[in-house]
């Protein structure tokens, strides 16, 4: 034996003794550190959801829906109206809760036992469909908001932006094509430009699942091409999950091999790439009609 | 090469200064006038003098600017918040109750009947006090419950309404009602508190005499400086992070939430602290006033405070003081001319304000601002 792998062998030894005793939480585990409120993502999966039902005045939203998200994947949900879509969004970010099924992020974080700022806080970020930004402030102080710091009423009070975080802000609404408008007020913004500003606000809080719901609507099909190409800048970085009605903004994102989920009465009706659920007969019976 | 550096294009901001030089000089002048001016032309010019600032004169200024302290109160949680309440008189009551129980053990035996209980106990036929009455007779410990009592029941009420998430008209409405049964509450001569007609008939203050004419007029200062301090403090908060949270909350409360933001600290705050300010405001209005009674719960009273905020023109700060010294100043001139007309007045004043105005009187200014733009006017902001 070298000495050198001697030292090696002797340092490895002396962080496995200090762990344990650094983050009480990490003797439980394989060899790994588990944190409470971190997500725990060794076995790649992002999200997973299990026979999830919702239903509401005995109206089947979901039903039993079981679905699951890798790490670093881009999924595209499409589906016609009142296929759940939506109720699927609501329940991954705690804003309705289930009423059978379970729902994990990472492998470790229960989101049915979350309150919707606790799952923000473990890293889901969520767009509405119709943009939400904040009107009346101006561009840069709504990704002032997102920023990823401390959400507390004190800190709030005395917050002061330090230069890191304005250099984050800028490149941030470089990305999203505002940094001309950054100090513009956001409601002046068209609705293309808002829709993208709500992107740039998730991004701000570097989540690690981001759910888009209809992301391109009502943009022009240059912004839509921008919009696809900012997407997929973001694969592998984060996990997407990309609800959308329009089939060339899918196709663009998809690239032919992505995989694709339709919904259609509150469950999964067909899996595959784009090309794959389009030409199954009964995504063509839902999408057509008999 | 290097690529260019976002952060450098960034335009510069003009946001963070807690006020221009132009505010600043403003609030300055405000409290040369508060301190000095007016009690010059109170108390050393004298009566026949045309420069003379009559009695009547400070008495109305002073209680008027306690209500801007409301209708300032009512911009941080309404302007800014977007939460109408339609209760904030409770709080404003409750102040001036903590602060007239006080004033109540001062007059000591020089009431009608000589007792050592205030005159409407004596009426009641009790014997002792009630044990609510049992620090009255400390200052400090009034001035804690004026400070304390609004803020335990905002703090209470607001947690439930809030966690419930009830928002909008009926979290209005529940103000409302909450005001409404503490009018009813305090009606009762059961409750303790002299019943309909409240406290009246003060003699002292801190052991001095309260109809002096230097007592009137420290009582005036410190009223207008406490307008002031309220003032800078509530800029100081909009002017925060904390600020921009609560218009965020205003303009997209769900969005706030799956931000990571929990709305109702935020929401709490922010209602506990207008509701402290509008106590605040009552304790001062009542040595100045000299009475406090229950209507001062009604729930036309709060709606009242609203409307200063309104016409003065939402989210601005300035704008409901202007507002409340607006509304006041015309109320107390219309039902001295015509006394029938008022309540048409203020109704129609609400009215044209709400369709002409959105802005309020605040909106003015910006309007005029952007015809001149339009023109072609260069304007200096």
């Amino acid at each position: 034996m070298t000495p050198d792998l001697q030292e090696a062998g002797a340092a490895t030894l002396e962080r496995h003794r200090q762990a344990p005793a650094a983050t009480p939480a990490g003797g439980a585990s394989f060899g790994r550190l588990m944190h409470a409120h971190k997500p725990d993502f060794a076995h790649g999966v992002a999200l997973y959801l299990d026979e999830i039902s919702v239903s509401f005045d005995g109206f089947k939203a979901l039903n039993s829906l079981s679905l699951a998200i890798d790490v670093g994947e881009m999924r595209c949900i499409i589906g016609p109206n009142g296929a759940g879509k939506t109720t699927m969004m609501d329940v991954i970010t705690g804003k309705t809760r289930p009423d059978s099924g379970h729902a994990h992020f990472g492998s470790n974080i229960d989101l049915l036992r979350l309150r919707e700022p606790q799952i923000v806080r473990a890293g889901i970020c969520r767009k509405f469909q119709k943009p939400t930004v904040y009107e009346e402030l101006s561009v840069f102080e709504n990704l002032e908001l997102a920023l990823v710091n401390d959400r507390g009423v004190r800190a709030a009070l005395f917050a002061r932006l330090s230069g890191q975080q304005r250099e984050r802000i800028a490149e941030i609404l470089q990305l999203v094509h505002l940094l001309p408008e950054a100090h513009r007020i956001a409601g002046l913004l068209s609705h293309g430009q808002k829709q993208w500003l709500e992107i740039g606000m998730l991004l701000a809080q570097e989540p690690t699942l981001l759910l888009l719901d209809e992301p391109v609507a009502g943009m022009t099909d240059e912004e839509t091409e921008r919009t696809a190409e900012l997407f997929l800048t973001l694969v592998g970085k984060h996990s997407l999950v990309v609800v959308e009605h329009d089939m060339k903004f899918v196709d663009m994102v998809t690239q032919g091999h992505r995989k694709v989920t339709v919904l259609h009465e509150g469950s999964v009706l067909a899996e595959g790439t784009l090309a794959e659920v389009q030409s199954n007969a009964q995504v063509i019976d839902v999408y057509l009609g008999r | 090469m290097t690529p260019a550096q976002p952060a450098n294009l960034l335009p510069e901001s003009k946001r963070g200064l807690l006020l221009g030089v132009r505010g600043w000089s403003v609030v300055i002048g405000a409290l040369v006038v508060i301190a000095v001016l007016v009690p010059v032309l109170n108390l050393v010019v004298p009566i026949g003098n045309p420069l003379h600032f009559g009695d009547y004169g400070v008495a109305l200024v002073g209680k008027i600017m306690c209500y801007a302290m409301c209708a300032l109160s009512m911009d941080l949680i309404w302007g800014y918040t977007g939460i109408l309440s339609l209760g904030h008189g409770l709080y404003f009551a409750l102040g001036g109750y903590a602060m007239g129980m006080y004033l109540m053990r001062q007059i000591g035996h020089d009431g009608n009947y000589r007792s050592d209980l205030p005159d409407f106990m004596v009426f009641l036929d009790w014997k002792t006090m009630p044990w609510t009455w049992a620090g009255s007779a400390s200052f400090v410990f009034q001035m804690f419950l004026v400070v304390a009592a609004p803020a335990v029941l905002a703090g209470v009420f607001g947690w439930f309404a809030f966690r419930s998430r009830i928002k909008g008209v009926y979290f209005s409405i529940i103000t409302q009602a909450l005001t409404f049964a503490g009018m009813l509450l305090f009606f009762r001569n059961e409750t303790g508190f002299g019943g309909n007609n409240g406290f009246t008939d003060f003699k002292r203050i801190l052991g001095i005499p309260i109809e002096l004419a230097s007592t009137r007029m420290a009582l005036f200062v410190l009223t207008g400086f406490t307008l002031i301090a309220f003032y800078l403090l509530a800029r100081a908060i909009v002017n925060s992070k904390y600020g921009r949270v609560l218009q965020a909350i205003r303009d997209a409360e769900s969005r706030v939430m799956f931000t990571g933001y929990d709305p109702l600290k935020y929401k709490l705050s922010i209602w506990v602290l207008s509701a402290v300010m509008c106590a605040v405001a009552g304790a001062l209005y009542v040595p100045q006033v000299g009475i406090i009674n229950p209507s001062e719960m009604s729930p036309a009273a709060s709606i009242e405070m609203a409307i200063w905020a309104a016409v003065g023109g939402r989210g601005t700060l300035v704008g409901p003081i202007i507002g409340a010294f607006f509304v006041n100043g015309a109320k107390s001139w219309f039902t001295q001319a015509f006394p029938e007309f008022w309540l048409y007045f203020l109704g129609a004043l609400f009215i044209a304000v709400t369709l002409f105005l959105p802005r309020g009187i605040m909106g003015i200014k910006d309007r005029l601002k952007r015809t001149n733009l339009e023109k072609g006017v260069e304007v200096k902001a």
